[in-house]
This record gives C-alpha cells, sequence and structure tokens, in this order.
C-alpha cells in the first residue's frame, strides 16, 4: 500500500510540465529562427540555402543602419547616465526615513511615466515639442533624450532604491560618530555600497532606451532615426534577412547586458 | 528642554527639504516629458483641429462628443460613431484574450518553475526573462517572420501536406492575439511564479491527505491561494496590450487597428489633433481605473494575509 503512493508526488499537476516545456520552446523558436535565417545564403527567411555571412555584410556597409545604430547609443548613453543620476537623488530622498508629506506623490511622480501607455506619451510630447520645434527653431537630438531620460529614471530608480533599502544606516552613523563630514560619509560609505544598484539602474535605463520605438517615432524630426525606428520603417516592405542580421547583432547586445545585469543583481542580493 | 525639541524639529524641516532638493531633478525631468504634455493633451482635447494637423485656439468639445457619437453628414442626427466603437471593442476582446491565453499558458510554466529545485528556479525565470529584455520590436518582427505566407510555419505544414496552401495569418485578429501573446507572457509569468514561491505545500499535501482528487486540489488550494498573482499578472497584460501599438502595426498590417493605432491615426492621415487627444485621455483612464482596481484589491489582501 505504501509503497503504491511513493513515487505519488504531492507538487505534480497532470500535463503542466508538457505546457511549460512547450513555452519555453515557443518563446525561443521565433527568435532561434530569427538568428538562424540571418545566416541564410539565399533572399528567403523560410528556406535554407546554405551558410553566409552576406547579410551581416549588407547591413555593415548600409549606411543608414550605422548612422541609427550610433543615433540610438548616443541618445541611450546621455539618457542612461542622465537618469541614473537623477534617480540616484531621487532614490537617496524616498528612502530610508519616516514617512513625511508628498512621499507617497513622489512615488507617484517618479512612477507615473510607467502607468500611462507609451503611445499616449508620444501624442503628448509630439503636440508639446511640435510647438517648441517651430517656437525655437531647434530640432535636434535634445527632445529624443529629453523624453528618453523621463521615461528611463522609473527603471534607474527601481533597482536603486531596492538597494538603498536593503542597507540600514548602521554605517553611515558610524562614519558620521567618527567625525566624517556628510560628504565624505556619502562618497566612502554610501556610494560605495549603493555601486551595484547604480550600475544595475544604468544598464536598465540603458536597454530600456535603446529599445524604445514608439515616442522615439512620435517625437523624432526628419533624419532622426534610431536603430529600432528605421526596423519599423522597414517592415512595411518585403524584408530580406538583412533585418535578421541586424536584430541578431541587437539582441546580442541586449542578452549581453541582460546577463550582466541579472548577475550583478543576484550578487547583490 | 523645549529648546531640544525645537532643534529637533528643525533638523526634521532642514531634512524634508533637503530630500526636496534631491528629488527635485528626477520631478522636474518627468514634469518636462511626461506629466506636463499630458496636462497639454487635456487642453487640446477642448480645441478646434487646424486645417493641416495642430489646432486652432476655439474652445469645442466636438473632440470628445466624437469619440463615442457621430454626426449623420445627411440627417444631423448623432447615433453611436460605428468605426470607433468597433476598434475600441476589437482592442479590449483582443487585450481580454490575450490575458486569458498568457494566463493558460503562464500558470503552468508558472507552476513548473516554482516547483524546480531552489538553485534552478533563478535560472528558469532568467530564461522566460531574457525574451522580455530584448527589443519589442525585434520580437514582433520575429512572430511576423514565422507566421508570413512564406515563413516557417506555413512552409512547414504545406511541406508535411497538412495544408495545401499557405493559411494567412499575417494582417489578421489571429497575428495580432498571437503576437501579444508572445510578447507579454513574461509579464503573466512573473508576478504568477512570485505568488507560487510562496505556496506551502502543506496545505497541498493536507488536501491529499483528505482524498482529494489532482484537480480538487488545484482549484480548491492552489489557484485560492495564488490568486494576488493571477490578478497581478493579468493586469499586467491586459494594461499594455490595451495601448498596444508597435504588435498591431506590424502584424496587424494597418487594416487591423487597435486604439493606439487609431490614435495615431488622428495625428496623422485623420488631422484630427483634438479627437486624437480625446481618444489618448479615453485610453488613459480606462487603464487608470484598472490600475486603481488593482491597487486596491492588493491593499486588501495584504491587510487580509498580513
Amino acid at each position: 500500500m505504501a509503497s503504491g503512493r511513493s513515487n505519488f508526488s504531492i507538487r505534480h499537476q497532470p500535463g503542466f510540465t508538457t505546457v511549460a516545456v512547450l513555452c519555453f520552446a515557443l518563446l525561443y523558436l521565433p527568435i532561434v529562427t530569427l538568428v538562424v535565417f540571418a545566416f541564410n545564403a539565399g533572399r528567403s527567411v523560410a528556406i535554407w540555402e546554405g551558410f553566409s555571412l552576406r547579410w551581416f555584410e549588407a547591413a555593415w556597409n548600409n549606411e543608414r543602419v550605422i548612422e541609427a545604430s550610433i543615433r540610438s547609443v548616443q541618445i541611450a548613453s546621455v539618457a542612461a547616465v542622465v537618469a541614473t543620476i537623477a534617480a540616484t537623488m531621487a532614490a537617496l530622498a524616498t528612502t530610508r526615513t519616516r514617512p513625511y508629506r508628498g512621499l507617497t506623490f513622489k512615488y507617484a511622480f517618479i512612477n507615473q511615466p510607467l502607468m500611462i501607455p507609451e503611445i499616449v506619451t508620444a501624442v503628448a510630447l509630439l503636440i508639446v515639442f511640435a510647438r517648441i520645434k517651430v517656437a525655437t527653431g531647434y530640432s535636434g537630438l535634445g527632445y529624443l533624450i529629453v523624453a528618453h531620460t523621463a521615461f528611463c529614471i522609473p527603471f534607474a530608480y527601481l533597482p536603486i532604491r531596492a538597494r538603498l533599502e536593503s542597507m540600514d544606516l548602521t554605517l553611515e552613523t558610524a562614519a558620521a560618530d567618527l567625525y566624517a563630514t556628510p560628504w565624505k560619509v556619502f562618497t566612502r560609505v554610501t556610494l560605495p555600497l549603493l555601486w551595484p544598484g547604480i550600475i544595475a539602474g544604468l544598464m536598465l535605463a540603458f536597454v530600456i532606451s535603446l529599445d524604445d520605438v514608439v515616442i522615439t517615432e512620435f517625437v523624432k524630426s526628419g533624419g532622426q532615426d534610431t536603430l529600432p525606428t528605421y526596423m519599423l520603417g522597414q517592415l512595411r516592405r518585403l524584408v530580406t534577412p538583412e533585418m535578421n542580421a541586424i536584430s541578431t547583432v541587437f539582441l546580442l547586445i541586449s542578452i549581453l547586458i541582460v546577463t550582466v545585469f541579472f548577475f550583478i543583481s543576484r550578487r547583490s542580493t | 528642554m523645549s529648546q531640544t525639541a525645537e532643534t529637533a524639529r528643525k533638523a526634521e524641516h532642514d531634512d524634508v527639504r533637503k530630500r526636496w532638493l534631491l528629488s527635485a531633478p528626477a520631478l522636474a525631468i518627468i514634469f518636462m516629458a511626461s506629466i506636463g504634455p499630458l496636462l497639454v493633451v487635456v487642453v487640446y482635447s477642448f480645441l478646434t483641429p487646424g486645417p493641416y494637423g495642430d489646432v486652432k485656439w476655439a474652445f469645442s468639445t466636438d473632440a470628445w462628443i466624437s469619440v463615442f457619437l457621430q454626426r449623420d453628414i445627411f440627417e444631423g442626427t448623432l447615433g453611436i460613431a460605428d468605426a470607433h466603437l468597433q476598434i475600441f471593442l476589437r482592442s479590449v476582446r483582443l487585450s481580454l484574450f490575450t490575458t486569458i491565453a498568457t494566463l493558460a499558458f503562464g500558470f503552468p510554466t508558472a507552476y513548473f518553475i516554482a516547483t524546480r529545485p531552489q538553485r534552478t528556479q533563478a535560472l528558469w525565470l532568467f530564461v522566460i526573462t531574457i525574451p522580455f529584455w530584448t527589443n519589442l520590436l525585434i520580437r514582433t518582427f520575429a512572430v511576423q517572420e514565422v507566421i508570413r505566407n512564406e515563413g516557417i510555419l506555413n512552409t512547414a505544414l504545406v511541406g508535411l501536406g497538412i495544408i495545401s496552401a499557405p493559411i494567412q495569418i499575417l494582417y489578421t485578429d489571429w497575428a495580432i492575439a498571437i503576437g501579444m501573446i508572445y510578447v507579454y507572457l513574461p509579464l503573466m509569468v512573473l508576478p504568477l511564479y512570485a505568488s507560487m514561491e510562496k505556496l506551502d505545500f502543506r496545505l497541498v499535501e493536507a488536501g491529499y491527505d483528505l482524498y482529494a482528487t489532482r484537480f480538487r486540489v488545484l482549484t480548491r488550494i492552489i489557484v485560492p491561494l495564488v490568486k494576488p498573482g493571477i490578478v497581478a499578472g493579468s493586469i499586467l497584460v491586459f494594461i499594455p496590450s490595451l495601448g498596444a501599438y508597435v504588435t498591431p502595426r506590424v502584424l496587424g498590417g494597418g487594416k487591423q487597428m487597435m486604439l493606439g493605432n487609431l490614435i495615431e491615426l488622428q495625428f496623422g492621415a485623420g488631422r484630427n489633433w483634438p479627437l486624437g487627444a480625446a481618444l489618448a485621455l479615453t485610453l488613459t483612464v480606462i487603464v487608470m481605473v484598472a490600475l486603481l482596481f488593482y491597487v486596491r484589491y492588493a491593499a486588501q489582501s495584504e491587510r487580509r494575509h498580513g
């Protein structure tokens, strides 16, 4: 009797493992197909005609792709750095304190970009920036950088705040007791301890900015394509594996950053 | 004595002021490029459309009226705005379908991860999150390649003799649904996992001891216990689905519109910025209501379970 039930697992549910495995497979099937056909010798994205790097070469020699990539990195770098600095300051101001008036207001304010659908923010920025462009005559990358910085702040804020909340004030108090100036306490104690959170926030913000399509599509002026908006424009035509090649490189960079992020945040918890 | 109290109060006052100064840059940037523009949208929704886009500065409630109603050009009577209503209903329908489908796929997947040995759980989670952090457009594009007429799905089905000619999936509602399920699945799995991880399997064991079947244990013990995760996941999937713009644009091909595309249309070929603004605000209100519902639910269940 007892031996009959020895295989009985209370955790088992029939069919769940099958669905889960199917899910993992389906989640990766399109991505793997995309990457595989980037190396196709033919023009098809479904029929394999042999291995070739010609589409990577084509992408590399495509001036518009390179230009858009550089612009993407420029915007993401500036936006991520500014957003991370602002988010770090905001996190210091909203953690490790007794609740004070306006604290909830600050939380809501900082997380607001996450709550509004992107398309709504996009048209809102279109309206406002169109006016400013006419009024000032300036139509540079500044608009895109400001827009990206704003929606990067909540993403940078999350890991920094989480890190701060796991640090208590003992070490800072000890340093202050030993006559360290507030600035010294910050640079010698708080900042080194907070560093993993800041790096995680910076990387998250960078990836989020790099990935953005909707807001960029509405804010950009003519000739300001980033890599995602360039790709969006190309998808209307018949696509060649060149798009797969571009996507593959893009994916690789994202996965690399996310992997590093994952290990940093795992080590710090 | 009262002097120390006075100094303490002053110190606290200084501290709060310092904290406002510290958060000022973040608040200013978000006000400049998110909240401020949103307020301008509210103003624009009460103006008159200009002939070449933009607006004329004349107050009008026409935009709000035409969100839901349309004037019959011949009779001058007001009726329900069929075109808007249709797109609106399609958005809600597709978003609900996406939510239910991601739940159906995500629940077993999250359960699978939560019942792995402690060491490997993080790895499985990582495997689920990787696609989520990769570019949304690229993932949508990957789906497009799989389901297009010349894509591997149709090629494989024709090759295996299951169908004789490729099925048109791309540029249909099905394509949008498949794309959104694919793109938003991790948003369902993560909160589900978070509540399943805390699941007390002694309760499950008690159920079996009392001769419950596996199905009964699932429906009477596991599902009620992970309900917060189910609600969180559903909200997290429903909200971005409703405001989806890229997925319907790429997979619906511009013919099968959702709310996001309808809004864009008003700022492009439609040249009716006030209507676009009113539609955008309508979407925002729906999303806010869903969020508010969730926040209240979360607060309630927190109070119940301490």
